[in-house]
C-alpha cells in the first residue's frame, strides 16, 4: 500500500520536473523570439547613436544580444541547475534574490487571498447549494456571475477609488509607507498596505469556488443518505455538518490548490493597480524592460508554484480516492 | 402569461446576440468620433450631452467606451474562435490517435496551464512585440486547454461506445470515425464551450492591454482607457474608470448568460425543466 503511495508520488513528480523542464525551454523560445531590441527599449534611440561602436559592443554582451540562442539557453541551464538564475538587468542584482524579495511580498499578499477566498467561497457554496432555489441561494449565485465576469483590475480600480480617494481611510499604495526606513516599517503598515489588494483577490477568488461547492452540496442533498438522515429526523444543520462538510470538503481542497494559477494571473494585475512591490509587478517590469533573466526566473518559479499546488492537489485525491491513485490503469 | 424555461433562454440568447452585434457595430462606426480632441470641453462630469464624461483631452467617454468595447469583441471573438478550433483538433486527435498522441497533447495541456494565463500572454506577446497580433495569437494560445481537456474526455467515452466500436469492426478508417460520428455528438458541446470562451478571451485582451502589452496607446481599447483612468483617479475623475468598466462588465455578463442560454437551448435534457 505504501510503495503505492511512493510510486504515485514519484509519478507526479517526474511529471513535474519535466514539466518545468518545458516550461523554461518554450519561455526561453519565447523570450529570444521576440523582435524587441532590448538595447533600443533600454538605453533608447539617441543614445545609441551617440555611442561608439566600442561601447555598443560592452552593451551588447551586457544585454545578451551577440551569443546564439541555443549556446545562450545550455549556459542559462547549466547554470540555473547549479541554482544561479543569471544577473537581473533591470535591477542589478542576482535574479534569485530580486525573487526572493518580491515572492516574500506577493505570498504576503497571495497568501491572505488564497485562504481568505477559499473559506468564505466555500461557506458561500454550502449556503447556496443547502438552500438551492431560495433567496441566499440566487443572491450568492448572481454575486458570482458577476464577480467572475468583472475584471480583477476594474475591481482594483474601485476599490482604490471607494477607500482611498473618496474615504481617504487606506493608503494608495506601495507595501510600505513612503519615506519611512524599513526598521521603522511595522508589521501593521505592511497589514494595511495589503488589505486593499488581498481583498481584490479575495472578492475575485471567491466566485469559482462557491460555484463548485455548491454544485457539489445539491447532488449531496439529493442523495439518498441525506433522505435517510432526514426521515431519522436530523436537523438540516446536522445533516450539512455530519454528510456535507466531510463530502464536500475534499474537491473544494483540490479545486483551491488548483486555483494558485488563477491567483497569480490576479495578483500580476493587482500588484500593478496598487503599484504593490510583488513578484507580479517585477513580471511587468521585466516585460517592458527586456529583462530576459528576471522574466525567465519568475516563469520559473511561478510554473514550479503552479506545480506544486496541482501535485499537492492529486496527492490529496489520491490519498483519499482509490480510484484515482491506479491512475486510470485499464480494466 | 408564464414563459417556460426554454423560451426565456432563447430570449436571452436572443437579447444577449443582437446587444453584442449592436455595440460591436456601433463601436466601429463611431471610431472617429472617439478619438477626435476638443479642448473646451476637457474633463467634463456626465451630463445628458455626455453620458459617460469627456477625459483630459475632450474625447467623448461614451463614444470612447463603445469603441473599445467593439475592439474587444472583435479580437475576442476571432482569437475565441481559433481557440476553440484548436482544443476540437487536439482534443480530436489526442482520443483518435492512439496513446502516444494522447500523452504528448496532455503534456502540452498542463504545460499551459502550468504558466498563469497573464503571464503566459505576457511571454507571447513579448515574443512578437507587442500589438494586436501578439493579443490575438496570445489569447488564442492560452485558451484552448480547458475545452480540449473537456472534448478529450468525451472522445475517451464516446470510444467506449457501441456504435463507435461497430464502425471500428467494419473497417471504417479513424479518420473517417472522428468526422462522421464523433464530431456532430460533439458539435453543442463545442459550440457552448466556444461562446463560453468568449468572456474569458475579453477579459484577458483588457488586462494584458492595461498592462501595456496589449494594443498600442492611441487605439481606444477598453484596457487603455482603464489604464489611463488611473492617472485621473486621485484627482477625483471617477467617471473615467467607472462607466468603461461597467460596460465591460455587462458585455461579458451578456456573454456568459448568452453561453448558458445556449447550453440549455441545445441540451435537450432541459426541456422538461
Amino acid at each position: 500500500m505504501i510503495k503505492h503511495h511512493l510510486l504515485f508520488a514519484g509519478k507526479n513528480l517526474i511529471r513535474m520536473v519535466l514539466l518545468l523542464f518545458a516550461v523554461s525551454v518554450v519561455t526561453f523560445a519565447l523570450v529570444s523570439a521576440s523582435p524587441i531590441d532590448p538595447l533600443q527599449a533600454n538605453v533608447g534611440q539617441a543614445a545609441l547613436g551617440a555611442m561608439s561602436e566600442e561601447q555598443k559592443e560592452k552593451l551588447r554582451s551586457y544585454w545578451g544580444v551577440d551569443t546564439p540562442p541555443v549556446e545562450r539557453y545550455l549556459n542559462w541551464m547549466t547554470d540555473a541547475l547549479r541554482g544561479d538564475l543569471g544577473t537581473s538587468l533591470l535591477y542589478r542584482q542576482p535574479v534569485t534574490r530580486v525573487i526572493a524579495v518580491k515572492l516574500s511580498n506577493s505570498l504576503f499578499l497571495m497568501g491572505i487571498a488564497w485562504i481568505l477566498s477559499g473559506v468564505l467561497g466555500f461557506l458561500l457554496g454550502i449556503i447556496a447549494g443547502v438552500f438551492k432555489g431560495r433567496l441566499a441561494d440566487r443572491a450568492i449565485r448572481g454575486y458570482s456571475l458577476l464577480i467572475a465576469s468583472t475584471p480583477a483590475f476594474w475591481l482594483a480600480l474601485l476599490l482604490l477609488m471607494v477607500f482611498t480617494v473618496w474615504l481617504k481611510v487606506l493608503p494608495i499604495g506601495l507595501s510600505v509607507p513612503i519615506g519611512v526606513e524599513a526598521s521603522g516599517v511595522t508589521f501593521l503598515d505592511r497589514v494595511r498596505h495589503a488589505i486593499l489588494p488581498a481583498a481584490t483577490l479575495s472578492i475575485t477568488g471567491v466566485s469559482n469556488i462557491a460555484l463548485h461547492t455548491r454544485e457539489k452540496m445539491i447532488d449531496i442533498m439529493a442523495s439518498d443518505y441525506v433522505l435517510f438522515a432526514r426521515a431519522r429526523g436530523e436537523s438540516t444543520w446536522k445533516i450539512v455538518l455530519r454528510h456535507g462538510l466531510r463530502n464536500v470538503l475534499l474537491p473544494a481542497i483540490t479545486l483551491q490548490f488548483a486555483s494558485i494559477s488563477e491567483i497569480i494571473g490576479g495578483s500580476v494585475l493587482v500588484e500593478q493597480v496598487f503599484s504593490y512591490p510583488g513578484l507580479g509587478q517585477a513580471a511587468v517590469a521585466a516585460g517592458t524592460g527586456s529583462d530576459v533573466p528576471l522574466l525567465m526566473g519568475i516563469t520559473l518559479i511561478t510554473a514550479a508554484i503552479v506545480f506544486l499546488g496541482n501535485f499537492a492537489a492529486n496527492l490529496l485525491y489520491g490519498a483519499v480516492d482509490p480510484r484515482i491513485r491506479k491512475g486510470g490503469r485499464p480494466k | 402569461m408564464r414563459w417556460n424555461q426554454r423560451k426565456r433562454a432563447k430570449l436571452l440568447f436572443g437579447f444577449s446576440v443582437v446587444f453584442l452585434a449592436a455595440v460591436a457595430i456601433s463601436g466601429v462606426l463611431c471610431r472617429e468620433a472617439a478619438m477626435t480632441t476638443d479642448f473646451t470641453r476637457t474633463n467634463l462630469a456626465p451630463c445628458l450631452e455626455y453620458p459617460f464624461g469627456t477625459d483630459w483631452l475632450g474625447r467623448n467617454m461614451f463614444y470612447r467606451t463603445l469603441t473599445g468595447l467593439s475592439i474587444s469583441i472583435l479580437i475576442g471573438v476571432c482569437a475565441a474562435g481559433v481557440s476553440a478550433v484548436m482544443a476540437l483538433l487536439l482534443g480530436l486527435a489526442a482520443a483518435v490517435f492512439g496513446k502516444r498522441t494522447d500523452s504528448v497533447i496532455s503534456f502540452l495541456i498542463d504545460l499551459v496551464m502550468g504558466i498563469p494565463h497573464i503571464l503566459l500572454l505576457l511571454l507571447i506577446s513579448y515574443a512578437l512585440g507587442r500589438g494586436l497580433r501578439g493579443v490575438i495569437i496570445g489569447v488564442a494560445l492560452t485558451h484552448w486547454t480547458s475545452l480540449a481537456r473537456l472534448i478529450r474526455g468525451e472522445v475517451l467515452q464516446l470510444k467506449e461506445s457501441e456504435y463507435i466500436q461497430i464502425a471500428e469492426k467494419l473497417g471504417h478508417s479513424k479518420m473517417k470515425i472522428a468526422w462522421k460520428h464523433m464530431f456532430p455528438h460533439l458539435l453543442p458541446q463545442f459550440l457552448v464551450g466556444l461562446v463560453l470562451m468568449f468572456p474569458h478571451a475579453i477579459l484577458h485582451e483588457s488586462s494584458i492591454t492595461f498592462l501595456g502589452f496589449g494594443l498600442s496607446a492611441e487605439q481606444p481599447a477598453i484596457g487603455v482607457i482603464l489604464s489611463e483612468s488611473m492617472t485621473y483617479l486621485i484627482m477625483g475623475n471617477w467617471w473615467l474608470a467607472l462607466f468603461p468598466g461597467l460596460m465591460l462588465v455587462l458585455t461579458v455578463v451578456l456573454f456568459d448568460l448568452g453561453g448558458n442560454a445556449l447550453r440549455s437551448i441545445l441540451d435537450p435534457s432541459s426541456v422538461h425543466e
